[in-house]
């Protein structure tokens, strides 16, 4: 009989335990703080991820120096791998910069409370079983943990119609895919009575792949999924949830949660689901094309900035899934690439956005932007840059994430997809130069000094770097991808 | 004298899974709609509690305990969403949730509204 609890099972969860512990004690603390004081409680979010960044280089450096490709724990219902160390990364870096920028903004919105911290832990503790778990229990619970937390983050201006309406919609419709998604898990339970992914998969691989009980657990877990990643036709939750959250929670669902979901995805994609391929291959296809079309021709007539984003941010999703149908290694790693560029491009966007927000100004709208170069000519050119990015225009990260990702398409004779995906590159230039095009030749609609504070600007200043670092000096960044592969 | 066959307790669950899908989608009632999502996922406990008796294997039950775990923390989450929605509306009505709309109209209608008092004097 194995024992319950080894060290070995200690050292793959601590960055977990950090996680949770942390996002505890910010709950505690804030009963300490004065509400005047509440933004030091970032202070405390700094030191937990702190911590769970070290846990993540012990452990990186622990499979390193031992040759290992991967690290099981719980009788192989966790494992560190190079995948789950990757994806962590990302998710620890967004939830800081998020935290550092939220305590300006929430003092403006009036909705300053030290649970919302608390909640940003706790989410990404969420997102850490999603990146390392390998047992549909512990997915399913990692996923429930995160979205939890952002059903009440997306609600959380408590006194504002529209951010209750998109919790609402949110809960609503995420609930509803969670159905779908373990009802798919009972599914492969009922194929291989095991939870372990290794089981279903070589469940899975000793049927045919057009089996119909395969057939039944694939479409109802892809259908949950394709909701996460708000994948067409399971995007309508997206603009109305992304538009009526606090900016700063719009930034962190849109780059940590899809993240988190893609991750989740290419698990159950690379792994459960990986014998049954020629089911699944031409259904995400088609889901890809779909997801590019409304995502891309949608954003064109969108006034509101964060509506227009959160479309722009559902045609991410669709290249993203072109990566997954490639499916060679090329493929995977343009994902992991694409998802590591997205998140500071998107995050750096959304950024730009929070800082519109003053007090009696909403500043969402394509006319609060406007003349933004006069107001705040740094501002504006990183908005410029970001956009740059999000466009996938070559001095930047986002053209090296879109590279991979046609590369991909191409060694795999995928040629259709990838003329469809290169002409909605062009589309999607002509959006966000809408943008472009307020902020540097019309004229400013306000003279109101934009919301700035320390957090705020080295948020920018990281993400403004990293989206161009990563496009001009790659390599390191694609070495960390490249080991996401070993698993 | 026989067991109920497995297959009838997965044809049950099936049908309630529908059933849940199915209100989810045609009731208009927000507490309505979040029973029909408590409902699909019993019908996936009830899934998982067949297979396990079936197989003679405890996960299916543990992951039952899991979904009722969630199935709770989510009412009472969403419990709290609606007490929010219906102080700031006093609607649970979900057509009525629509301040937020894609902004396909502004352009033209707005321009032919400004064009049309021009035109009439």
């Amino acid at each position: 009989m194995s024992s319950f609890y080894t060290a070995s099972d200690h050292f793959v969860l601590i960055p977990a335990i950090m996680l949770a512990l942390f996002g505890c004690a910010v709950l505690l603390f804030d009963l300490l703080v004065e509400p005047r004081q509440r933004k030091y409680l970032v202070l405390l979010v700094t030191a937990g991820e702190i911590f769970t960044g070290v846990a993540l280089v012990r452990q990186q450096m622990y499979l390193s120096a031992n040759g290992l490709s991967q690290l099981a724990a719980f009788q192989g219902s966790l494992t560190v791998d190079g995948f789950a160390i990757f994806f962590n990364w990302i998710f620890l870096a967004a939830t800081l910069i998020v935290a550092m920028v939220s305590y300006k903004y929430l003092d403006i919105a009036g909705e300053h409370h030290g649970e919302y911290y608390g909640l940003l832990l706790l989410a990404q503790c969420g997102m850490f079983f999603l990146a390392a778990g390998t047992d549909l229990i512990t997915l399913f619970i990692g996923l429930e943990l995160m979205a939890l937390c952002f059903y009440v983050m997306v609600g959380f201006l408590r006194t504002e119609k529209r951010s209750n309406e998109a919790a609402m919609k949110y809960l609503l419709l995420g609930a509803f895919s969670s159905g779908f998604l373990v009802y798919g898990f009972s599914v492969m339970y009922g194929i291989s009575g095991s939870t372990k992914l290794a089981d279903v998969a070589s469940a899975i691989g000793s049927r045919q792949p057009w089996d119909p009980v395969v057939f039944l657990a694939m479409v109802t877990t892809t259908v949950g999924l394709l909701f996460k990643i708000s994948a067409v036709p399971f995007h309508m939750w997206a603009p109305d949830a992304y538009e009526g959250a606090p900016t700063t929670v719009t930034a962190y669902l849109s780059v940590a949660s899809k993240a988190a979901s893609m991750a989740f995805l290419l698990r159950i994609f690379l792994g459960p689901l990986a014998p049954a391929r020629v089911s699944w291959e031409w259904l995400l296809s088609a889901v890809a094309i779909a997801t590019m079309t409304v995502g891309n021709l949608a954003a064109i007539n969108q006034n509101n900035i964060k509506r227009l984003l959160a479309y722009s941010s559902i045609s991410h999703a669709g290249y993203m899934l072109l990566g997954l149908i490639a499916g060679n290694d090329t493929g995977i790693k343009g994902v992991a690439v694409y998802v590591l560029v997205y998140t500071f491009m998107n995050l750096g966007a959304f950024l730009v956005v929070v800082a519109l927000r003053r007090k009696d100004i909403i500043g969402e709208e394509l006319d609060d932007i406007a003349g933004l170069i006069h107001r705040s000519p740094g501002y504006a050119s990183l908005m410029l840059i970001f956009l740059l990015s999000l466009a996938g225009i070559p001095p930047t990260a986002g053209f090296l994430g879109k590279y991979y990702i046609f590369l991909s398409l191409v060694e795999t004779q995928h040629y259709t997809l990838a003329v469809i995906a290169v002409l909605y590159v062009a589309v999607a230039i002509y959006y966000y130069f809408r943008i472009v095009r307020a902020m540097f030749i019309r004229d400013a609609a306000d003279r109101v000094p934009l919301a700035s504070s320390l957090g705020l600007r080295v948020a920018l200043g990281v993400s403004g770097v990293l989206t161009l670092g990563i496009g001009i000096y790659p390599e390191p960044f694609l070495q960390m991808a490249q080991v996401s592969l070993m698993r | 004298m026989n067991a109920v066959p497995l297959s009838w307790y997965l044809t049950l669950s099936g049908v309630l899974f529908t059933l849940g899908a199915a209100g989810f989608l045609f009731r208009r009632n927000i507490i309505t709609v979040f029973m029909s999502i408590e409902l699909m996922l019993n019908a996936v406990n009830l899934s998982f509690i067949s297979f396990s008796y079936a197989f003679r294997r405890v996960d299916g039950q543990i992951f039952t305990f899991f979904v009722m775990v969630v199935a709770a923390a989510e009412a009472a989450v969403g419990l709290a969403i609606i007490l929010t929605v219906f102080k700031n509306r006093n609607t649970l009505n979900i057509d009525d949730l629509n301040s937020m709309k894609d902004e396909y109209q502004p352009a033209q209608p707005e321009e032919a509204s400004e064009t049309a008092p021009v035109s009439v004097p």
